[in-house]
């Protein structure tokens, strides 16, 4: 197999890993308002992600260092066309990443509701942003001869771009509610539920449209059948959230963020950046990647380490994988 | 337009500011990390419980430090491509590997186990928590190897084949890549640098609370350690970064002369290094000096008679070799920033040794009280001698961004205007400022709180209680 096709892929199977893992973080980021009563309940919440929104997170440091190596012009064009975008999405995850950890560092409540405030917006701010970008790459945008970008800001606030934003929003907006379903007890894990249910509604026509107008403007057979698949995951997770199976929820929202990725993927190919406004300055898998030799070393690398990252951070959650509750917290010193 | 509004301008000034910044978090990251490995395997070799204490309460200064390393960590990695987009197409091929291999071998251990080293206390067998703050040290120090070998490349272009079609340069070797004689001189010149930060840390902590005639169980051995962990770091800083110069001199002799704002090349005695220089403003020309004969020589070729080439004369080979142009660093930030990274690291070893012998003797009375009052100048000093040696090394690196490949003027993102980078050059510095200030105020009070009490057993089953860690 072609080593530049094969990285294709693999990209796309790191943001996968970086949207499902750090998308249930900010998914209960957004929710500290809805399920979050009273401290004690916004602590569990924060809680249920504590030992692992790090190793999340470092998936997007992990897929952007991937993309710099193996496809340089596709980083640089997309880095730098979409600068204010990425601008805000880094404010965002410096304020959510530092509100973890001082949040609980002073016991007044102002200074807690400061945080908490920054952890919302830090969290609804990249999962809305994230989904702008990304539909702004299938859709094309307008690209130099030398694939510098050309168009403006707001030229990436069109219609399709902000449905996009909306998607990826839900979407992770829901991850996040089923997993503090999965992950508390009690009142709090009641409420989930039943706020995902709620949210799964709209979530499903939103994502819905999104993916029908993916397929229609820029579907290819692939993409076709990843939206139709990832259509599928989401009804059943909200399915299974109505019926209680929290860890069958959770786990087919995972596989629809997953197959909505390789939607957009999907469509992409064999483009990385298409070019709007001249296909001849399209960035294509063949002239934004590295040289073969690069990509080899690269393949071993990620052969070798990637089954042993997957295997300790899998031990991690499973060394977290009990629920936790009011009681944990008001008992725990800090 | 105005002459301000220029986006090379800016987008150096913002990668200075921000790296600069980063790296005030990093080398604590690094260094605690080891430290508080040290504590916790004292504790679980000995049972003292002064060491549960000191790795509790310096965990607690090291992990408030950790996640602004790890958030601003991340603009690092991004700017490359919004800010330096054509240097990122020249490069990526090359330098993009080391950062790949840093996220997949060293940063994914890095954060997971410091996830679980956290949250792990009361839920993991004493040994295995204690195996993954050491996974999270030897993470912090890969992580490093590979940034430091990417960073290498800008310094010395290693294993490189220029590919004329695409107009970038391409990987040949990545054993040569990660073996290029800069990163290896560097990463032990740098690590070691981490590790006096935190000895900086732990003396400055210990010596306001000695001073204070409080916590004498656990800041006494705090302090020991901490001056033994100077004065051992600070020597193996000083025979790498010896090492790192000679490499210099060779591969980037106009560093090395700007560094020492030599003009004219020296032979011998004349190869002298100034302690301090009063010149014109422009440099050119001496006022006043303080200068030892030999040092540079020796320092640069390890002989008495070397000889070291002047800045004017490599100029000269410079735009023979590269065309015209101004191929002189700013002399000015070049020399004062070598000075006071080897003054200040000298000062502080000198403070170790002196302490050490000032609390030779275990009684309880305190040393002078001026005695307590220097030490406590450990941290901010370390640091300050961390920032001032990376701003030397890659202000030294000036005008090039790969030397002699790449001009720093020629790898600015075309894309991007003036604005947009005024932009964000504003919200880092207002974020990063801000920041700064709440995260030097909750250092403070932890470090001023002083270690927990000694746990106590438990009457009943006399279990020592385990400490349970929440958000």
């Amino acid at each position: 197999m072609d080593l530049t096709i094969l990285w294709f892929w693999i990209i796309a199977a790191m943001f996968i890993g970086y949207f499902v893992l750090d998308g249930f973080d900010f998914g209960v980021g957004m929710s500290l308002p809805f399920l979050g009563k009273d401290d004690t309940d916004r602590r569990v919440l924060i809680n249920t992600i504590g030992p692992v929104w790090d190793l999340n997170e470092t998936w997007v440091i992990v897929a952007g260092a991937s993309l710099f190596a193996a496809f340089p012009e596709w980083y640089a064009t997309m880095f730098s066309g979409f600068y204010l975008a990425l601008l805000l999405i880094l404010v965002a995850l410096i304020l959510r990443g530092v509100s973890f950890e001082y949040r609980h560092q002073r016991p007044e409540s102002s200074w807690k509701k400061w945080f908490d405030g920054m952890i919302i917006v830090g969290s609804a701010v990249p999962a809305l942003l994230w989904g702008v970008a990304f539909a702004n790459v299938v859709r094309g945008v307008k690209l130099d001869v030398n694939h510098d970008y050309i168009g403006t800001f707001f030229d990436l606030l069109n219609p399709y771009a902000l449905l996009g934003g909306l998607t990826t929003l839900l979407l992770f907006f829901v991850h996040g509610v089923v997993f503090v379903s999965l992950k508390t007890e009690g009142d709090i894990r009641l409420r989930a539920r039943k706020l995902a249910t709620k949210a799964g509604v709209v979530t499903i026509v939103v994502a819905a449209s999104f993916l029908v107008w993916t397929t229609l403007a820029y579907g290819t057979l692939a993409s076709t059948i990843f939206a139709a698949l990832a259509a599928v995951a989401l009804i059943a997770s909200f399915v299974a959230n109505l019926r209680g199976a929290e860890m069958l929820a959770f786990g087919l929202m995972a596989v629809t963020i997953g197959l909505a990725v390789l939607t957009l993927f999907g469509s992409l190919f064999p483009d990385v950046m298409p070019a709007s406004n001249d296909p001849a300055n399209s960035l294509t898998i063949a002239n934004a990647s590295s040289s073969a030799y690069t990509l080899g070393v690269m393949s071993w690398t990620a052969l070798i380490g990637m089954p042993v990252i997957l295997l300790y951070q899998g031990w991690t959650y499973w060394v977290f994988r009990k629920r936790i509750g009011r009681a944990h917290i008001e008992v725990a010193v800090h | 337009m105005n002459e301000w509004l220029d986006p090379l301008l800016l987008s150096r000034w913002q990668f200075g500011l921000t790296t600069i910044y980063h790296f005030l978090f990093v080398p604590l990251t690094i260094g605690m990390a080891l430290t508080v490995a040290i504590f916790q395997t004292a504790w679980v070799r000995t049972d003292k419980s002064k060491y549960l204490q000191l790795t509790h309460f310096f965990g607690k200064i090291f992990l408030i430090n950790f996640a602004m390393g790890v958030v601003t960590g991340i603009v690092q990695e991004f700017q490359f491509g919004m800010n330096w987009s054509d240097y990122s197409r020249f490069v990526g091929d090359v330098f993009g590997a080391p950062l790949a291999f840093e996220g997949i071998l060293a940063f994914f251990l890095e954060a997971t186990f410091i996830g679980l080293w956290i949250f792990g206390w009361n839920k993991l067998p004493k040994k295995i928590h204690l195996a993954t703050i050491w996974l999270t040290a030897i993470g912090t120090i890969t992580s490093a190897y590979f940034i430091l070998a990417a960073n290498a490349f800008m310094q010395n272009p290693v294993a490189y084949t220029m590919n004329v079609e695409k107009g970038r340069a391409e990987l040949t070797s990545i054993g040569e890549l990660l073996t290029n004689p800069i990163v290896l001189a560097s990463f032990p010149h740098t690590i070691f640098a981490c590790f006096m930060v935190s000895a900086g840390l732990i003396i400055s902590v210990a010596a306001w609370h000695l001073a204070r005639n409080q916590h004498f169980d656990t800041m006494r051995p705090a302090l020991k350690f901490g001056m033994w962990m100077m004065i051992i770091a600070g020597a193996l800083t000083t025979l790498s970064g010896d090492q790192l110069s000679l490499i210099m001199t060779e591969v980037q002799p106009m560093k090395m002369a700007s560094a020492e704002a030599m003009y004219v090349t020296a032979t011998g005695a004349n190869a002298s290094f100034s302690i301090f220089t009063l010149g014109t403003p422009d440099g050119v020309s001496e006022l006043f000096s303080v200068r030892i004969p030999y040092l540079l020589s020796f320092l640069s070729t390890h002989t008495l008679d070397g000889t070291v080439e002047g800045i004017n004369n490599l100029q000269a080979q410079y735009v023979d070799a590269y065309g015209p142009g101004d191929y002189t660093p700013t002399i000015w930030v070049t020399y004062w920033s070598f000075r006071w990274m080897i003054g200040l690291g000298l000062a502080h070893m000198l403070v170790a040794v002196a302490g050490l012998f000032f609390t030779r003797k275990a009684a309880a009375k305190p040393a002078r009280p001026w005695m307590w009052k220097v030490a406590i100048w450990s941290f901010p000093m370390s640091l300050l001698a961390m920032s001032v040696g990376w701003t030397f090394t890659e202000m030294g690196r000036q005008p090039w961004l790969v030397f002699g490949l790449m001009r720093t003027q020629d790898g600015v993102s075309p894309g991007v205007t003036a604005v947009e980078i005024l932009i964000s050059l504003i919200v880092f510095t207002l974020l990063y400022g801000i920041l700064a200030v709440v995260e030097f105020k909750l250092i403070l009070k932890a470090v001023q709180k002083g270690p927990d009490d000694a746990p106590v057993p438990d009457a009943e089953s006399g279990e020592v209680k385990q400490i349970v860690t929440v958000y």
